[in-house]
């Protein structure tokens, strides 16, 4: 074995501190498949060594919290005996090194950590961030990893049968060199049967089942842990390749093999594979792991130990199982054509011991590589930022023209080109797929439906990261009270740059505490995520971008969508016009699409308000009184309505309004607590809001065909509605194909 | 009467087709596995959709050489009642029960939407209780649905009635709007629309439910004669 040199250990990307902490952790100098393993572990994408200290900030617990931070997935009971397990995780990396199988992956490994703890995949939504498609400079490759992202999504998802119901896609420079791939699951399961990744019971066999080790991904839990450089795209082997018949093979087979009652404890081989797989179910369940790599299954020779523990070949399963009984688990793998071999048992002195043909290669304190791992207080600074916080002058030539930028942008244009791609339908139970505000899921065997929604406004966050992850949350709330869902809870994905920069590492923190201020507020406790820093390339980092995915609960009924219905109804603009200033006009889709600047600070959020504007909302859904519903948030007034008049049979809406704003602002400022409904009893409806101190003016009329939107007497905006929707549902294809 | 659903590693809709004939329709419904040699006394068998052994072969391709297939093709040859719905209908011409093949969509992506199609014949145990000309919407989601016949099968599958459905909007290059047809003794009909996930109020279309409930319908009249 060749010795520990100061370059290996930094090729491995551990400090010199950090290696004179595993000496004195092991009392000796670690073999190099140790330091392979502890390299892995104590990488910033498996031990949150910089964000952990901060992610302790976030409420965890609530009455209908089962499982927070710290297992596979969060999961929360949604009664009748039921519960649902779900997590977001980010592919961002691998994304931009290999487009398609980078995100094909990204939705086996969240699938696999639902499943993993017995509960069956039923929704997924991703969150995609992309450079611009008509950048001059970088579009093309942009084009091609957008294009790949969506095939590798869809050739896993559609292939594994869960349903890609929602999501977000968002365009930014920042994101050219650094694209965003995040994809959230959730699934569902009896309460009683949650499985979690603890190895218990000394003797105990642990059992690998799944898919062949191969020398694909090794090194890919470091990778994401690092900045890009030119030379990125030689980690392609970093990459792994996803086979999702096989995954959805193992999803029946673990299912079925946890009814039989002989499986102890289950974890998925994700980052870092067998290696994290193993310690942590060892450090969870207070015990060791012994195992030998000769029977661990390869489909390459000459695999080095090293090779075998860092390998993150997809669709494979670590699972301990009761002694005695291994067969019947084996058993059922066997059925489905799958490997299932005992590589090792649970012992009792806390060491993951790794042997090779007999030979010790690794002996490890397993708490010493999972909870031991180093912790930073990195230091941080005031967030950066370069964009000024006064307003440049601007006045609209053409409003009109404005909108139509607004709805033919990348941004706000009809996402179908996506979304259409995706089987959003598989397993019947889609009461709203992809285009309206939340995601809507029933749930079979309760007679409820869980409602998601995925937000998060990277501008908002730069200009300020505290405010913007306040108004992150409140959106994705709004989101789901707009269809009539109560939220629950929440999971979240941060992605920033590189936390060893103070300007980088303040912008983390305070996202962070924001975070942590609303989804207290809000009651939504954070129940798991992930995080994702060193999103940079040539130092240049992304936005800010905490990813916020909530889940809300409601009765299963026909959904409430954004779609005007009828000509002839009262528009109401529960919650008010509100109202903005110029300064608070800078991150708005308006600055960026139409100005083409960003300034000053995010919208202002007033969460007593919103809280408030909420709950009437979801009284109005549950009284029937609406006929619609569609919450504002990036565009605005005018772009809301123009979506709202979107349907399959376009209904526009005369609108006209009383107020002192300037029209840019009033027409496409993006204050919060503000959601549009349409309803034949308007009076009803603002008695409704009423009992909540919330205000409903009722704004307009709906009208065939037609969005006429005036104030005080003067025509802002007047278009055909049909006409705007087509021109809206054909952008992204245009922008791809140009 | 009594549904079986095939059920082959990675088919992904055989719950869905299960729950529809079960719970909206209200019949019996049994899966039956790939590789079981019998069909376990059902009255009429659903091939359903999915990506039956990964195909990443030709889609169908594996899946004709199952054990299941040759108990099918049997019950088929003797008149039963075999509807294959998308991965279904591509296992069924890859096996020959039905004439054509299926390729990549027009446009070289996947599709999932709802699409009207025109119920063209009513003469058939799967459309009995449609009426002729008829719109119905049925969701569609494959990547590979685009189906194509020399010119005289088309010719003959038109002459002999045998076109279920077509595509009011083709969709995805389907050569004259063709979604399903039935064989010559109109016992088999494979579609690549998705009539269970039409046959729930809830879901917005209760188009597909036709399709099961004629099925049965054709099941007791048979029995009754």
């Amino acid at each position: 074995m060749s010795a520990i040199t100061p370059d290996l250990v930094a090729a491995h990307q551990l400090t010199e501190a950090e290696y004179e902490r595993i000496v004195s952790l092991l009392g000796r100098e670690p073999t190099y498949t140790e330091l392979g393993i502890f390299s892995v572990m104590w990488s910033e994408h498996c031990s949150y060594k910089s964000s952990r200290l901060h992610l302790k900030k976030l409420p965890t617990r609530s009455k209908l919290v089962v499982q927070g931070p710290g297992e596979n997935a969060g999961i929360v009971d949604i009664g009748g005996g039921y519960a649902i397990a779900f997590k977001i995780e980010s592919h961002n990396h691998p994304s931009f090194i290999e487009p398609f199988q980078g995100a094909a992956t990204g939705v086996g490994g969240i699938l696999r950590d639902i499943f993993t703890m017995g509960a069956r995949p039923i929704a997924v939504l991703d969150a995609l961030r992309f450079g611009p498609l008509d950048d001059p400079e970088t579009g093309a490759r942009n084009r091609r990893i957008l294009e790949g992202v969506v095939a590798g999504i869809a050739h896993y998802g559609n292939c594994f049968g869960v349903p890609t119901v929602g999501g977000e896609t968002v365009f930014e420079p920042s994101y050219a060199g650094n694209p965003l791939v995040n994809v959230f699951a959730l699934g569902v399961f009896r309460k009683d049967q949650i499985f979690y990744a603890r190895a218990e019971g000394e003797g105990n066999p642990v059992i690998y089942v799944g898919a062949k080790t191969g020398r694909d991904g090794i090194h890919g839990a470091s990778m994401a842990s690092a900045e890009f450089s030119e030379e990125s795209h030689q980690k392609r082997p970093n990459v792994q390749v996803g086979d999702p018949f096989l995954e959805k093979l193992l999803l029946e087979a673990c299912l079925e093999a946890m009814q039989t009652g002989a499986i102890v404890g289950i974890q998925d081989m994700g980052a870092a594979g067998l290696t994290c797989s193993t310690c942590e179910m060892g450090s969870r369940g207070h015990t060791g792991i012994e195992i030998d790599l000769q029977y661990v299954p390869q489909r390459e020779s000459g695999m080095t130990p090293y090779e075998i523990m860092l390998s993150e070949s997809q669709e494979r399963m670590l699972l301990v199982a009761a002694k005695g009984r291994e067969q019947e688990v084996v058993r059922v793998f066997r059925k489905w054509g799958l490997d299932a071999v005992t590589i090792g048992v649970v012992t009792g002195d806390g060491k993951m011991r790794v042997k090779y043909h007999g030979r010790v290669v690794a002996e490890i304190d397993t708490r010493a590589l999972a909870d031991e791992a180093p912790i930073y207080d990195r230091p941080h600074t005031a967030p950066l930022r370069t964009a000024p916080l006064e307003a440049p002058g601007f006045a609209s030539a053409d409003l009109n023209r404005d909108l139509r930028t607004l709805l033919t942008s990348a941004d706000l244009c009809s996402k179908r080109w996506i979304w259409e791609q995706y089987d959003y339908m598989v397993r019947t139970n889609t009461l709203q797929g992809p285009g309206g505000d939340a995601a809507i899921v029933r749930i079979k065997e309760t007679g409820t439906s869980v409602a998601m929604a995925l937000d998060g406004n990277g501008r908002y966050t730069y200009l300020s990261p505290r405010e913007g992850a306040k108004l992150m949350v409140a959106e994705c709330c709004r989101n789901l009270s707009t269809v009539g869902a109560l939220p629950v809870a929440a999971t979240n994905n941060l992605n920033f740059g590189n936390p060893e920069r103070p300007g980088i590492m303040a912008q983390l923190v305070e996202a962070i505490e924001g975070m942590a201020e609303a989804c207290e507020f809000f009651e939504t406790p954070i129940t798991g995520g992930n995080v994702s820093l060193y999103n940079e390339t040539l130092g240049e980092a992304v936005f800010p971008s905490p990813v916020l995915g909530i889940v809300g609960l409601l009765d299963t009924r026909p959904p409430l969508t954004i779609h005007f219905k009828n000509p002839g109804r009262a528009v109401v603009l529960l919650g008010g016009l509100g109202t903005c200033d110029p300064v608070r006009f800078g991150g708005t889709q308006y600055a960026k699409q139409v100005l083409k600047d960003l300034w000053g600070l995010p919208p202002a959020l007033d969460m007593d308000y919103e809280k408030r504007v909420q709950a009437a909302m979801r009284r109005i859904a549950e009284s029937g009184l609406a006929e619609s519903a569609h919450d504002l948030s990036d565009g605005g007034l005018a772009v809301a309505l123009a979506e709202c008049s979107f349907g399959e049979d376009p209904i526009g809406a005369v609108i006209e309004l009383d107020s002192r704003l300037r029209p840019e602002l009033l027409l496409f400022h993006e204050g919060p607590s503000r959601i549009l409904v349409s309803t034949a009893d308007p009076e009803a409806v603002a008695r409704l809001a009423a009992g909540y101190g919330v205000e409903a003016p009722r704004i307009g009329t709906t009208a065939a065909d037609v969005l006429k939107i005036s104030n005080r007497g003067a025509a802002l905006i007047q278009a055909g509605a049909r006409e705007l929707k087509e021109a809206w549902e054909g952008a992204l294809e245009k922008m791809l194909h140009a | 009467m009594k549904f079986g659903v095939v059920v082959f590693p990675g088919s992904n809709c055989d719950h869905d087709a299960w729950y529809a004939v079960s719970q909206n329709l209200g019949e019996q419904a049994d899966f039956i596995w790939h590789d079981s040699t019998d069909l376990g006394g059902a009255d009429a068998v659903i091939l359903p959709g999915g990506f039956s052994y990964g195909d990443y072969l030709r889609c169908g391709a594996i899946a004709k050489f199952s054990p299941v297939m040759a108990a099918v093709r049997r019950f088929a040859q003797e008149g039963g009642l075999v509807l294959g719905i998308c991965n279904g209908f591509q296992i069924l011409v890859e096996c020959g029960l039905l004439p054509g093949a299926l390729i990549r969509n027009r446009g070289l992506k996947f599709i999932c939407r709802p699409v009207d199609l025109v119920t063209v014949t009513t003469d058939s145990p799967f459309t009995n209780q449609s009426a002729k000309g008829e719109i119905v919407r049925i969701p569609i989601a494959h990547g590979e649905g685009c189906y194509v016949a020399d010119e005289r099968t088309l010719d003959e599958l038109e002459a002999e009635d045998r076109v279920v459905y077509r595509y009011l909007d083709n969709p995805n290059g389907s050569a004259r709007d063709i979604a399903g047809i039935l064989n010559r003794q109109r016992n088999v009909l494979g579609m690549m629309p998705h009539p269970e996930r039409a046959s729930d109020p809830l879901l917005g279309s209760t188009g597909g439910l036709a399709v099961f409930r004629s099925m049965a319908a054709a099941v007791e009249k048979a029995a009754v004669r």
